[in-house]
């Protein structure tokens, strides 16, 4: 009997990466010389988890590596070794080469051994710097773990012949996320290892509680171990089990003392391992199914961040929306059993309370929507969580000093946008580093503190979500720009531009005012991108700039993308939905108010415009109905990326929130819609797609 | 009391055989013409309601309906084949049915004239359509099966309710 571990590599890849992610804020935290050993704990931690995962599936590489990591980091915990800048700057290294690794085992490609091997090095260059680290004489033999837990230099010389290890755990071992085969097997690594299990305290099969650990364990291993390596091993179940090691002296008359080969033990207790396979099976199915639910709780969702596994399509829900949901479920449940009951033998003198009823269960089912939506709803933190990193590696690389702050950070914001977001905020953040943020000698001759300040601001404004990008730095400079786009021809000359049109340009395509190229920006492809890829979103962007003080760059963005504010049109006897974010205006018009193009191409003078006009009519082969004035209809202005353009529709039916819905479920794509809707008396509405609509129309 | 179990036994034996060689299929009629499909395929069976157009498709794709939330598209399988259209009545009825395309699972359903029964084929008693050459294309016939005298046209739901490629067709047009 075997276990299909391959179910669980999703959820030790998540583990991995917040492990992953948990070091990575945890090393940056790390102000140099000065270590606080809680930090340095949770980094040990992520190091330890990923490693005693990697080996549990079998990822041998990921394991090895992660252990010199671990190596380095427990010296660091034990005060034993300075934390010093190139120590966190190759850990940081090596935290990136291990999430590379994982994510080529994820996408089950072959992992680049040659970056592996070059971090592995410098991991060991840097273990090896401990040398002048010589708090413990004897270490230089054994500088794994020599663990300084006031074990005699007599006894040391023991460890040749081995161990005997009584183990025996509480109750409630596995519920803390430990698995002892996992344990056993490292102890294996050390050398011949026997183990006997103790049975004797299993209750009866009604009375088993199978997340309860009743076996005791007692274990021997043979060979040149330090005991610090054993200690290591049950270094996480300490508070969890009775522990007693013992060396094992008797069993070898002559102890060998060069040979660190473990000897072929004739052990009795050998013939008794077959006994405990199955026992093994059933403990490591419990723990693996267990820990997922034991990490939730464990983990603050500040911390966790699945978003950059690209695979990964699941999500981490607070156990608390959980509940809620379920206990709306209850309400529902009850609101319609007291329906039921008055359905049963129904009287008019009744309908008072039927009416009742209902209005209880639409309240229920809208509270209960709301709940449901609210699943998808992560914390901002998700994307934010990366920027530390990235602001602390750009800026060592500028030689600008700079503070990041992050507010509103638990803002919580719909999954999909999360992912969608993340991107053009790295942008607008390399964009502030490198132009906005001043080298620290100009700040001080601008009479600014060194340190300049970038300040990430999440928060929830109406149905919006308003992220803030503000920084105390040069700011844009309104004359620059504007010779910049004369230069380039983007503008004209004598244009007069207001503040805001002016600091609209840097969205204009292959806009730069950047000096120099560098690696980071300046190439001028960047903020058209950004804004395409906000407006995608259904959210926009804006610049405030006060020239040498600062730029606040805010991007709006709808909470949700499963929701969107639409309008309803009537089109002969069909409704559309046009979205509200692409409507500019609508106008009452005639048929003469039109003007033809070689008769064909229609257009309306919108003020001192002429727009295109598209008659949905045509477009979608509608029977118009028979309505008094033919001629007559509405005109709703649309913008695609800043172009007008007008649709001809027969009235305007109203706004409404819609549910977008998706065609190609079951059928397929339509030109010129984006989705579909479910109107309130549960017919189908389609969702214009504007910008496919008017490519559609020019064809 | 013993009788009664043996007969009931019996029973249950006759089913077990038709089980192990025959297949179910939901026949319905189009025309005077019987047709049959493969009853796992079908979901549900509907009356006909009205449907929200799709713009620009071909004119055997009626539109779509709403199904207990998720958007479901009807195609008229008389127009899809090629027979005479007539006004839907209350008695049209639409058969909701899972297709498999490239391994995506959807849902359609098709407009017919009325479904009559359920039928217990033997496999073995199906006969390949015969060629009609240019005449009629049975593409999407998986085989002809004498039911009662009667002949039933068992249609592979797949292939039938495969969607042209909606690009393909815009070129054609223009």
């Amino acid at each position: 009997m075997s276990i299909d571990m391959s179910q669980f590599h999703q959820v030790f890849f998540e583990e991995c990466f917040e492990g992953l992610e948990a070091m990575e804020s945890g090393l940056l935290n790390l102000d140099t010389g000065d270590i606080d050993s809680e930090v340095i704990n949770t980094i040990f931690r992520g190091a330890h988890s990923i490693k005693g995962g990697s080996g549990t599936f079998g990822f041998n590489n990921v394991a090895d590596f992660t252990h010199i990591m671990e190596t380095l980091l427990d010296e660091m915990r034990d005060g034993r070794r300075k934390v010093t800048q190139p120590a966190i700057t190759v850990l940081l290294g090596s935290v990136d080469c291990l999430r590379t690794m994982l994510t080529s085992i994820q996408g089950e490609q072959s992992v680049d051994s040659a970056s592996v091997g070059k971090y592995k090095s410098a991991l060991e260059i840097e273990l090896a710097g401990s040398a002048e680290e010589p708090s413990v004489t004897a270490s230089m033999d054994t500088p794994i773990a020599n663990e300084s837990s006031g074990l005699a230099a007599d006894e040391v010389d023991l460890t040749e012949q081995g161990w005997k290890i009584a183990f025996c755990p509480y109750l409630d071992l596995l519920k803390t996320g430990n698995d002892p085969v996992r344990m056993f097997r490292e102890l294996a690594e050390l050398g011949e290892y026997s183990v006997s299990v103790n049975t004797h305290d299993i209750p009866a099969f009604y009375e088993l509680d199978p997340e309860e650990c009743n076996l005791s364990w007692a274990l021997e291993v043979v060979g040149d171990i330090p005991v610090g390596e054993i200690t290591e091993i049950f270094n996480w179940v300490e508070g969890d089990c009775e522990l007693d090691i013992q060396p094992l002296a008797k069993k070898i008359a002559k102890p060998a003392p060069v040979e660190k080969v473990t000897e072929p033990e004739p052990s009795v207790q050998e013939i008794e391992q077959p006994k405990v396979v199955p026992v093994e099976i059933n403990t490591a199915a419990t723990t693996e199914v267990s820990k997922p639910e034991v990490q939730q709780s464990d983990n603050e969702q500040s911390k966790a961040s699945a978003t950059s596994v690209k695979a990964s399509s699941s999500i981490r829900v607070d156990t608390a929306k959980i509940d809620t949901l379920i206990n709306m479920v209850g309400e529902v449940v009850i609101t319609q059993s007291m329906l039921s009951l008055i359905g049963e033998n129904f009287s008019m003198d009744k309908l008072a309370q039927l009416k009742r009823g209902l209005s209880q269960l639409e309240r229920h089912i809208r509270d209960m929507q709301q709940s449901v939506m609210n699943i998808r709803m992560v914390p901002i933190s998700f994307v934010f969580s990366r920027f530390p990193r990235l602001v602390h590696d750009i800026s060592s690389k500028l030689g600008k000093k700079i503070e990041l702050k992050l507010v509103g950070e638990s803002t919580e914001v719909d999954k999909a946008v999360v992912e969608l977001i993340s991107d053009p905020l790295v942008h607008l953040i390399r964009n502030s580093l490198d132009h906005g943020i001043e080298m620290p000698a100009d700040r001080i001759a601008a009479g600014k503190p060194e340190t300049g300040t970038i300040e990430l601001n999440a928060y929830h404004r109406g149905g919006h979500i308003v992220i803030e990008i503000i920084d105390d730095g040069r700011g844009l400079d309104r004359k620059k720009l504007i010779s910049k786009a004369i230069e380039k021809g983007l503008i004209d000359e004598n244009s007069v531009l207001g503040d805001k049109q002016a600091f609209e340009l840097i969205f204009m395509p292959g806009f730069s005012t950047a000096e120099s190229v560098t690696d980071i920006s300046g190439r001028g492809v960047g903020m058209d991108v950004v804004r395409r890829n906000i407006q995608a979103l259904g959210g926009n962007i804006e610049i405030i700039s006060d020239f040498g003080k600062g730029t606040t760059i805010s991007i709006h963005l709808p909470l949700t993308l499963a929701i969107i504010d639409g309008q309803s049109v009537a089109v002969g006897n069909e409704i559309y939905i046009v979205p509200l974010v692409s409507i500019k205006e609508s106008i009452n018009i005639t048929e003469n108010m039109l003007n033809k193009i070689a008769g064909k191409g229609e257009t309306f003078r919108l003020r001192n415009q002429y727009i295109p006009i598209i008659r949905m009519h045509e477009i979608f082969n509608v029977r118009p109905t028979n309505k008094a004035n033919p001629g007559e209809g509405v005109i709703v202005v649309v913008e695609r990326q800043g172009v007008l353009c007008g649709l001809f529709v027969d009235e305007l039916l109203g706004p409404q929130q819609v549910v977008v819905k998706s065609l190609e479920t079951n059928y397929r794509r339509v030109r010129g819609v984006s989705g579909a809707t479910i109107l309130g008396d549960g017919s189908v509405a389609l969702i214009l797609d504007i910008p496919g609509l008017v490519r559609f129309s020019n064809r | 009391m013993t009788q009664e179990l043996k007969t009931k036994g019996a029973d249950q034996n006759r089913h077990n055989k038709e089980q192990v060689n025959g297949v179910q299929y939901l026949s319905f009629t189009l025309d005077n013409e019987e047709y049959g499909v493969d009853i796992l395929r079908v979901q549900e069976i509907r009356s006909w309601e009205s449907v929200s157009r799709i713009p620009n498709v071909p004119h055997y794709e009626k539109g779509v309906v709403n199904l207990r939330g998720s958007i479901v598209p009807i195609i008229d399988l008389r127009e899809k084949l090629g027979i005479k259209f007539t006004e839907y009545t209350p008695l049209t009825v639409v058969v909701v049915l899972q297709t498999n395309d490239n391994n995506k699972t959807r849902t359609m359903g098709v407009v017919v004239d009325s479904v009559s029964d359920v039928i217990i084929l033997d496999k073995t008693k199906i006969q390949d359509a015969p060629d009609f050459g240019a005449k009629l294309s049975n593409e999407f016939i998986n085989g002809l099966v004498s039911v009662n005298e009667r002949m039933v046209i068992l249609l592979d739901v797949d292939k039938l309710l495969k969607l042209e490629e909606l690009e393909e067709l815009e070129t054609n047009e223009s």
